[in-house]
């Protein structure tokens, strides 16, 4: 039975509710279900044509092995040193590597404008936050699991690294440095 | 505890409310107001907690020192989002289930034992932290470990509000035997249903993750930092889901009450809710889009086919809920022009305002941005800054706390059968809570586009080794997030301060009383018409809602150019894969 009523949504509706809608209401989730794939097709779609993917180059790295990496990292490419930190600068097209350990982000890193390189990304003891300043790039560090990310530095400029994801007491403490010549 | 005795030997006793006519029972009622008290308990905290907050993260101000900064923060989190608001949901359930069908509570024994359990594990998890013993934040990430009482707590309060969902189960299957209403149940009561079926599954996520890393902190396992991750934020954002999902039941009850709103259309309503069932675990994976444990397409998949028909779900209410209400006031003879029944509408009255100010904060606010900062690679530019804070804050505080706080001034009459202590403030509130909340949320968001890093107790990096200057812009919005947190704060203290005098000093109501009307919203002293027949509804559904058709298509406009606009920035980064 098909009443020509209309209630509250503290009444229990009688007989059959389930009715086709409205005209404006169709219009409404047509709308909105259009949109909807289109915010999905738009992830897709940056994958094929845009320039900045969380994707990386991932793998699981016990923490020592990790910290061995970036001393033999540090030992090939090191050009100075900045407040006791030492500065590597490599190549090109190289494999460079970056830790966070509570609290120090390590080694300070001298990029090229325009070049490739992949950036590992690791922790040593517990979660981080990769977060380049001021070019807002953020990835999460995370103990036990390597993140290796494509990057190309499209400008020069001394950027810093801001630990975004608490570590504890000198959490604020945590900042690392990029130069990009 | 007499009385309770006295109940629990004596067996139901009810009473019929003057203004709806439902029968209420004894149990029922009691476990709501309960709940709700402790709830309100809980919110104080969390408001004292996020004084300390703001006016540390406030640099000129700076108030705590590091070490109470994060404990206070983790206060924060905690009593905010989980015991506030899910005592609260409790209230609700208790409302929609067995109050609003009229039923007893089977088994009322289970009700009590669920609040005890779930009173003792808030205790226990708020002195751990009060003891400095889980500096770990409200997500408590490991490999930082709290002390093993502290996951315990949470284990305890997680079983009573598990008990409380299965009660809830139990009420609907005995009124419906029971034949205590007929036809379907109200859409209140299948909103809730919704919320509790998500709470079953958030729980049980966090079942899944609190019981290994209780074992963990006690030496007898390890965890997997990224697992954690992963399984973690099934618990956390399904639990959004759950006040989604509750406080959109909400606005539909208080559509109701203060303007006799209409359900536009029952099928589209509740198929809404249910794509919310369906597909909430999913879209935790906007949490761990920058994480290196997934790869890209874990990532697009979860973050987007699933979130998307939530969104979808999320933009069908922001439509059936206005239009509704617009139907609502046409059906009352508001018809002249588009908006007469917007601008007539009772903004007075604190049930009607928290109500739409929720929903449009929750819209535009809280739901562009989620879903935008939601997408994998515009993720990118937000993750860990506090443009996320800014975010949640617009959709839990200006959506869910907001509504809870509108309904409040219709549960004090109602259901403690009292008048609203300070009547007069009480319809100022939602405005000052509201206004405070965004201002607060937008400029957290705009300190995180700047880069501005969230959970952090020093932005200025005193004796770090590397210098950082910030935008000058920064320092303005501190500002401002601080004038914004104020505000909302003093919007809360009167929240709490009007709920608590009402509840234990009010002066009691009695629907006859008329002669003084003030500290009783208009809808309960004369409910709008909650059924419509015949030849006005069929010239009702012939206009339509054209108000609301406008008012949507101004939110779609913002969605569209804010997410095109988040592009835009996202492209002029450096190239990353």
């Amino acid at each position: 039975m098909d009443l020509v009523e209309a209630h509250s949504a503290i009444v229990a509706p009688r007989g059959i509710w389930w009715r086709p809608a409205g005209k404006q209401e169709k219009i409404w989730v047509t709308l909105a279900f259009i949109w909807c794939m289109v915010l999905f097709a738009m992830m897709p779609i940056w994958h094929l044509k845009g320039g900045q993917n969380p994707s990386g180059v991932r793998a699981k790295v016990a923490p020592a092995d990790y910290f061995a990496r970036v001393e033999k990292f540090v030992g090939d490419y090191k050009v100075g040193e900045d407040g006791g930190m030492p500065v590597v600068a490599p190549p090109p097209g190289s494999e460079i590597y970056l830790l966070g350990q509570m609290w120090r982000w390590y080694p300070v890193l001298k990029l090229k404008e325009g070049a490739h390189y992949t950036l590992h990304l690791s922790s040593l003891d517990i979660n981080h936050g990769f977060s380049l300043y001021p070019v807002n790039l953020n990835f999460q560090i995370v103990p036990g699991y390597d993140y290796g990310l494509k990057i190309v530095p499209n400008k020069a400029g001394d950027f810093r690294i801001v630990c975004n994801e608490f570590c504890g007491i000198n959490h604020h403490m945590m900042v690392g440095r990029v130069i990009v010549e | 505890m007499a009385t309770i005795a006295q109940a629990l030997i004596a067996g139901p006793r009810s009473r019929t409310c003057e203004v709806t006519g439902l029968t209420v029972e004894w149990h029922a009622e009691t476990l709501l107001k309960v709940n709700a008290v402790v709830a309100v308990v809980n919110f104080l905290i969390g408001v004292i907690a996020a004084f300390g907050v703001v006016m540390t993260r406030w640099q000129a101000v700076h108030l705590l020192p590091a070490d109470l900064f994060y404990r206070f923060l983790t206060l924060h989190g905690l009593n905010m989002l989980i015991f506030f608001i899910i005592f609260f949901e409790m209230a609700v359930l208790y409302f929609a289930g067995p109050i609003l069908l009229s039923c007893r509570l089977p088994a009322p024994r289970v009700g009590w034992l669920a609040f005890a359990l779930m009173l003792l594990g808030m205790l226990v998890v708020n002195t751990m932290v009060l003891q400095g013993r889980a500096d770990v934040l409200f997500t408590s990430y490991p490999p930082l470990q709290a002390h093993p009482l502290y996951y315990l707590g949470i284990i305890l309060f997680a079983v009573g509000a598990l008990l409380v969902t299965a009660l809830f189960f139990a009420t609907l299957v005995v009124a419906r035997r029971e034949r205590t209403y007929e036809g379907s149940i109200p859409l209140v009561s299948f909103g809730a249903l919704t919320a509790a079926i998500i709470a079953v599954i958030t729980l049980l996520h966090g079942a899944v993750i609190y019981i290994p890393t209780l074992l963990w902190s006690l030496g007898y396992m390890t965890i997997d930092p990224q697992v954690y991750r992963m399984v973690w934020w099934g618990l956390g954002h399904s639990s959004q889901q759950i006040n989604v999902a509750a406080h959109v039941s909400i606005w539909y009850l208080l559509a109701a009450l203060t303007v006799g709103g209409v359900v536009v259309n029952e099928k589209i309503s509740r198929m809404a809710f249910v794509l919310y069932v369906l597909f909430i675990s999913m879209a935790s994976a906007h949490h761990l889009l920058v994480d290196p444990g997934m790869g890209p397409a874990w990532k697009v998949w979860n973050t987007s086919y699933a979130m998307y028909l939530a969104v979808l779900a999320s933009m069908v209410h922001g439509f059936t809920v206005p239009a509704g209400i617009e139907m609502g006031q046409r059906l009352r003879g508001y018809t002249h022009g588009a908006f007469e029944w917007l601008k007539k509408a009772p903004w007075g009255d604190p049930g009607f305002s928290g109500m739409a100010l929720s929903v449009v904060i929750f819209g535009f606010i809280g739901g562009i941005t989620g879903v935008t900062i939601g997408t994998e690679q515009i993720n990118i530019i937000v993750h860990n800054t506090l443009r996320v804070p800014g975010h949640f804050h617009s959709t839990v505080v200006g959506g869910t706390a907001l509504a809870f706080m509108a309904v409040t001034y219709y549960v004090l009459p109602l259901i403690f059968r009292k008048r609203v202590a300070f009547w007069g403030l009480a319809k100022l509130q939602p405005y000052i809570f509201g206004l405070g909340i965004v201002i607060l949320s937008m400029s957290m968001i705009f300190q995180g586009i700047f880069g501005v890093p969230r959970r952090h107790w020093d932005v200025s990096f005193a004796n770090a080794p590397f210098q950082v200057e910030y935008h000058p812009a920064v320092q303005i919005f501190q500002a401002t997030m601080g004038l914004g947190g104020l505000l909302a704060i003093a919007g809360g203290l009167a929240y709490i301060v009007i709920a608590v005098v009402t509840v234990f000093f009010g002066r009691p109501f009695r629907l006859g009383d008329t002669r003084d009307p003030s500290g009783v919203p208009p809808g309960i002293w004369r409910l709008p018409r909650q059924v419509h027949e015949g030849a006005s509804v069929a010239a009702a559904h012939q206009t339509g809602t054209p108000g609301t058709l406008v008012l949507v298509l101004i939110f779609f406009s913002a969605f569209i150019l804010y997410y095109f606009a988040n592009w835009k920035i996202l492209s002029f980064l450096w190239k990353v894969g």
